[in-house]
């Protein structure tokens, strides 16, 4: 099963680029004048994260290396564990819907506190690639055209990330097991 | 919000390093992170130039527009209020197709072109639509197909496999959606019940 699973997600990206490729060129669009062109967004994109990431990542480690954060988690793993709920995890799945940039920089922290392959390297990177920022999402999009009445859209944003939260935990525990 | 998260951590962690006795790891934490950051950053950007890029003609040669058409049948599922040829769906679809691509910034516009549709198709109002909390639900959830960054991420700090994840976040992702649209549909039943719409 995990190997399986496994070959999927390592086959899974080549195969999706040979198929764009291979489309395009059979569309005959200007292929490599198009990826240059679309590249250049990259290049802004990554240096504008600069700050956000800065920001947020210092904050965190200094929170973390005060003590702060394990003594926080500390208190909450009786309840925690009771619901088989990795503690490391628990500072990100609160942020992940306030903020992407901050959520990122916890997941970039876990990864590299935990190690990319451990458990909570994972899980992190599961949960920050399969939920979004809710709040980020609301606010921009309701807000540029003027909603100002939201009804139940909150609620329903929250709950899903909770759902997506708690199917990251549930499938990264079966294909990769608890270590 | 993220304003007072940011603040909070930076104090506490100070202050809580002040009682803790921790200060010279404090100290040390705040030049190693901030070195850290700068070196992730130019780390993703190899991702991101390759996966723009790559996008890019995807759009171009029509890939994108294809797709969309195979996911009608199901949109008009997703969103009986909208008449299927409305241009809310047009771009609900691109929308969606952006986020699975992993192009947030190329979905963030089309997003709020949707939401202008939708808004008109509610005849201007502002309040919100079951349509815009249906988009919004699924906005949130978004199934990724290609978790760019975080790939970028773990090959930044050596994972055996970086796309390894990729299954799982599928796999996550499809509950997540499928979980806010069934949300969503029992918060509307909800509503009509009560005889708010």
């Amino acid at each position: 099963m995990l190997h399986w699973m496994t070959t999927i997600s390592i086959w899974m990206i080549p195969i999706l680029i040979l198929s764009i490729l291979l489309y395009g060129t059979l569309k005959r669009v200007p292929t490599y004048e198009t990826f240059v062109e679309g590249g250049k967004e990259g290049i802004n994109m990554s240096f504008s994260l600069i700050p956000f990431l800065v920001g947020m990542l210092v904050a965190i480690s200094v929170f973390r290396a005060s003590g702060a954060l394990d003594f926080i988690v500390q208190s909450l793993d009786p309840l925690l564990s009771l619901l088989h709920f990795p503690s490391e995890v628990l500072p990100l799945a609160i942020i992940r819907p306030i903020s992407g940039t901050a959520a990122l920089g916890m997941t970039s922290d876990l990864i590299s506190v935990y190690g990319p392959d451990s458990f909570v390297g994972r899980l992190a990177a599961t949960i920050q690639g399969s939920t979004d920022t809710t709040f980020y999402v609301l606010t921009v999009y309701f807000g540029a055209v003027g909603i100002k009445k939201m009804g139940d859209a909150l609620k329903v944003g929250l709950l899903a990330d909770l759902v997506g939260i708690i199917a990251a935990v549930i499938v990264v525990t079966l294909v990769f097991g608890m270590n | 919000m993220v304003n007072y998260i940011w603040v909070g951590m930076t104090v506490i962690g100070i202050v809580f390093g002040m009682i803790n006795g921790t200060m010279d790891q404090v100290n040390e934490a705040l030049f190693v992170s901030a070195k850290e950051a700068v070196t992730l950053c130019l780390g993703l950007m190899s991702i991101l130039v390759f996966w723009l890029g790559l996008m890019k003609i995807a759009e171009e040669s029509g890939l994108l527009d294809k797709l969309s058409i195979l996911f009608k049948p199901f949109m008009r599922w997703l969103f009986p209020e909208v008449p299927p040829n409305h241009p809310a769906m047009g771009y609900i679809l691109s929308n969606m197709m952006a986020n699975t691509f992993g192009l947030g910034n190329a979905a963030t516009p089309l997003g709020i072109k949707a939401m202008e549709q939708l808004k008109k198709l509610n005849g201007g109002k502002a309040t919100v639509s079951r349509s815009m909390v249906t988009f919004l639900a699924i906005n949130t959830s978004s199934v990724t197909l290609i978790p760019t960054t975080v790939i970028a991420i773990r090959m930044n700090y050596d994972a055996h496999s970086p796309t390894d994840i990729v299954f799982p976040t599928i796999i996550a992702t499809a509950i997540s959606a499928v979980g806010g649209v069934a949300i969503d549909r029992y918060f509307y039943y909800r509503r009509k019940r009560s005889g708010r719409e």
